[in-house]
């Protein structure tokens, strides 16, 4: 009694003819890999093979000559860094610094502007094109500004204190000055995005949780302080990590202002800095491998750090 | 033939087109294309409007590639790292690669062309720039662009002071520019390059003329020796007493010019060759009140830098070595030398600064300090070694030290041991 049973799941090959030929119907087999193969080949060229490269330079002693022979020297270049309390560890220490101060004003003005610029205002779309044009210029042209307005002897900076009969400041030729002077830098630069992202979410909230607020008699800061920045708190979490992964990374606007070995003591070495000079400045590729990958891990770290802490927020 | 296998001939058919495609630029053997890469300097846009001349004399073609300093840097060290052919002529710095170029075999030997020809007169070549282009008796390259250091002063400000001439030595000096920065306030009496590795080369000179030199001549470090300490306290303390106030430690020649140029100093010590930034009214305040003074002499005399700051060289892959030494020989012969000489860049020819039409371009004191510049200078101006960018942290570290009030003696000290260290490393 030949019962014919329904297959339990779709065949192989299923939609084609089946006088196709055998590539097509293999093609058809495995097209979610075919699909997918373009985006996979681009991050093992692009991703991957780079980073495999860098730990296996990190392992050498490369001077970056294909000629020069280079040897395998195991953790070696490691131990250098790790215990290298000249250059390595200031310069961790500056890139955390920076990163830190940075972000945490770029955060709190670029919020001050957005909610500032959230209602309707006359001259509203003047003063927002003001206010992102520092966005569209490249950080080294931003660079080269400040360095000139922030000279010491003839930039315009201490012409303008001068004028309100305050003495001339270093600025950036301070050994203790020049960091935050770049902080300042970045903070014009880059607190107009985060102005944007905010703004952006902003306006995406609805209006009736603030109505419903003031109804019951809210001030504006418990306003701000229950309703609103819990509802942003989101594209506040986007703006951060964005904004934080750029600033760890930053290297132009110092090597613009500061030059090679970010100044003549070190002033604004941070990690992306001193990995530049070890390469290009010393041929030191290997030692400048080991620094990036350990710059890699750090970052990393502070990632896994910065993640976990949102799962446990979101599994309370 | 199964899948796998068509799929496999594809693949490498694919990979064999974009190979032959990367490889296209590969050396034809001898050629009557002359392939040269040139900087971007005011000598390569003399020499590219000259060329329909060499190529109407030779019957060969030149083809120019132009490139920024940094990125003719890294295409060097690119191409010539693989071993790549399609450079024949290449402009470089001896002073700053020159070494490293030389011992990684990227200079072809050019001895017995250079020696071998009595138009190209090799003896005619000033011995220090001809020094650095030589590796191991060997001569790899030939100077084109010598720089000299001179002393950029204010004129009317030594009047009103009362000197009657610029000064003669380093001591004179001290003196000068501190009477002429307490009679004008708001100016200073001096200014220099001041950043770690940029004052090196301006320092250099300074070094010398109190008798010391970065490395001793058994090949050890000399950065503590008693004369480099006192050029470093010297240089140092002088920019410290005398200098801008709020001195910045990261000054180039670009900052320091800016503050001569806008009036603020009285005297600058920097290579002729940016004689013009000071002279040209477009670009400076004080054009009409620059004067050019010898090196002032110290303790061993006046002993300025006399260097190549560039030269050419032949690509030692180039299967095309006839040829490009064709070029070399007509663009750094007497005639070519004199012409740039004309349009304000100094060259490494003896003759054409004998020559009164040599000259005749400079302000009158510029070519008089060059003269001196030339009967006493030293061939380099930063330390000779193959990783100069390092080498001119350590040795510059005394100086930024100096200018900031520290100890220099304990820094020379220190730098001298990491020196060593590094010249140690380089050695193995």
């Amino acid at each position: 009694m030949p019962a014919v049973t329904a297959p339990s799941r779709t065949p192989r090959g299923a939609g084609v003819m089946p006088d196709t030929p055998g590539w097509a119907r293999w093609a058809n087999d495995h097209r979610k890999w075919l699909f997918a193969a373009p985006a996979m080949a681009f991050v093992a060229a692009l991703i991957i093979f780079p980073l495999a490269w860098t730990i296996y330079l990190s392992l050498t002693d490369s001077s970056g000559s294909v000629r020069a022979e280079s040897e395998f020297i195991g953790l070696r270049n490691y131990l250098d860094v790790l215990s290298d309390t000249d250059r390595f560890w200031p310069a961790v220490g500056r890139t955390a610094a920076f990163t830190g101060a940075a972000l945490f004003f770029e955060v709190v003005l670029g919020m001050a502007i957005a909610l500032l610029l959230w209602r309707p205002f006359k001259g509203e779309k003047w003063v927002r094109v003001a206010i992102l044009l520092p966005l569209v210029a490249t950080p080294v042209a931003v660079g080269m500004m400040w360095r000139l307005i922030f000279d010491p002897n003839i930039g315009m900076a201490n012409q303008i204190l001068g004028w309100v009969g305050i003495g001339p400041q270093p600025w950036l030729a301070g050994q203790n000055s020049a960091l935050a002077t770049t902080i300042f830098i970045d903070i014009w630069q880059w607190t107009p995005m985060v102005v944007l992202i905010l703004l952006a979410g902003l306006t995406s909230l609805s209006d009736e949780p603030q109505e419903a607020a003031m109804i019951d008699g809210a001030s504006t800061w418990q306003r701000f302080r229950h309703v609103t920045l819990p509802l942003l708190m989101p594209t506040v979490i986007v703006a951060v990590l964005l904004r934080g992964i750029d600033a760890l990374k930053t290297f132009d606007i110092l090597y613009a202002t500061k030059g090679r070995g970010g100044g003549s003591f070190n002033e604004v070495e941070t990690l992306n800095v001193y990995a530049y000079g070890l390469s290009f400045d010393y041929n030191e590729y290997g030692l400048s491998s080991t620094v990036l990958i350990l710059f890699f891990l750090i970052i990393i770290g502070v990632m896994w750090l910065l993640t976990s802490r949102k799962k446990k927020e979101a599994g309370r | 033939m199964g899948r796998r296998s068509k799929i496999g001939i594809s693949l490498a058919m694919v990979s064999a087109l974009t190979l032959s495609a990367c490889g296209s630029g590969d050396d034809s053997g001898s050629s009557d294309t002359v392939r040269v890469t040139l900087v971007n300097h005011v000598w390569t846009e003399n020499i590219r409007k000259a060329l329909p001349e060499f190529e109407r004399e030779t019957g060969l073609k030149v083809e120019v590639t132009q490139l920024g300093e940094d990125q003719l840097s890294d295409q060097y060290n690119v191409k010539l790292n693989a071993g790549s052919s399609d450079i024949d002529v290449m402009m470089y710095r001896p002073l700053q690669e020159g070494r490293l170029f030389a011992k990684n075999k990227y200079l072809a030997d050019l001895t017995d062309k250079a020696k071998g020809s009595s138009d190209f007169d090799l003896a005619d070549f000033q011995a220090a720039p001809l020094s650095a282009t030589t590796y191991e008796d060997k001569v790899v390259g030939v100077p084109i662009i010598t720089e000299q250091q001179v002393l950029y002063y204010r004129k009317d400000l030594l009047e009103k002071s009362g000197f009657s001439a610029p000064p003669a030595t380093l001591d004179e000096l001290k003196t000068q520019a501190a009477k002429i920065q307490a009679d004008n306030p708001g100016v200073a009496g001096f200014v220099a390059r001041t950043g770690k590795a940029a004052a090196v080369t301006q320092f250099s000179s300074f070094l010398f003329s109190f008798g010391g030199d970065f490395v001793d001549e058994s090949g050890k470090s000399a950065v503590s020796t008693d004369a480099a300490k006192q050029a470093y306290a010297y240089y140092g303390g002088l920019l410290r007493e005398h200098g801008p106030a709020n001195i910045s430690t990261d000054m180039s020649w670009s900052e320091a010019m800016a503050i001569f140029t806008q009036g603020q100093a009285a005297f600058y010590p920097e290579a002729n060759s940016l004689y013009k930034n000071a002279t040209d009214p477009a670009k400076s305040k004080v054009s009409e009140n620059v004067g050019f003074a010898p090196f002032p002499a110290g303790p061993a005399g006046s002993k300025p830098y006399n260097v190549p700051s560039w030269g050419l060289a032949v690509n030692d892959a180039s299967k095309n070595q006839d040829n490009a030494w064709k070029f070399i020989q007509w663009a750094a012969g007497k005639a070519q030398t004199l012409e740039q000489q004309k349009a304000g860049v100094p060259g490494a020819r003896t003759s054409v600064w004998e020559n009164p039409e040599g000259i005749a371009t400079y302000p009158k004191d510029m070519a008089e300090a060059i003269t001196v510049s030339l009967a006493n200078g030293v061939g380099h101006d930063r330390p000779v070694v193959e990783r100069v960018a390092q080498a001119r942290e350590i040795v510059g570290q005394p100086i930024v030290d100096a200018i900031t009030g520290k100890d220099a003696a304990a820094s020379a000290e220190a730098a001298n041991q990491a020196f060593q260290k590094f010249l140690d490393d380089e050695a193995r």
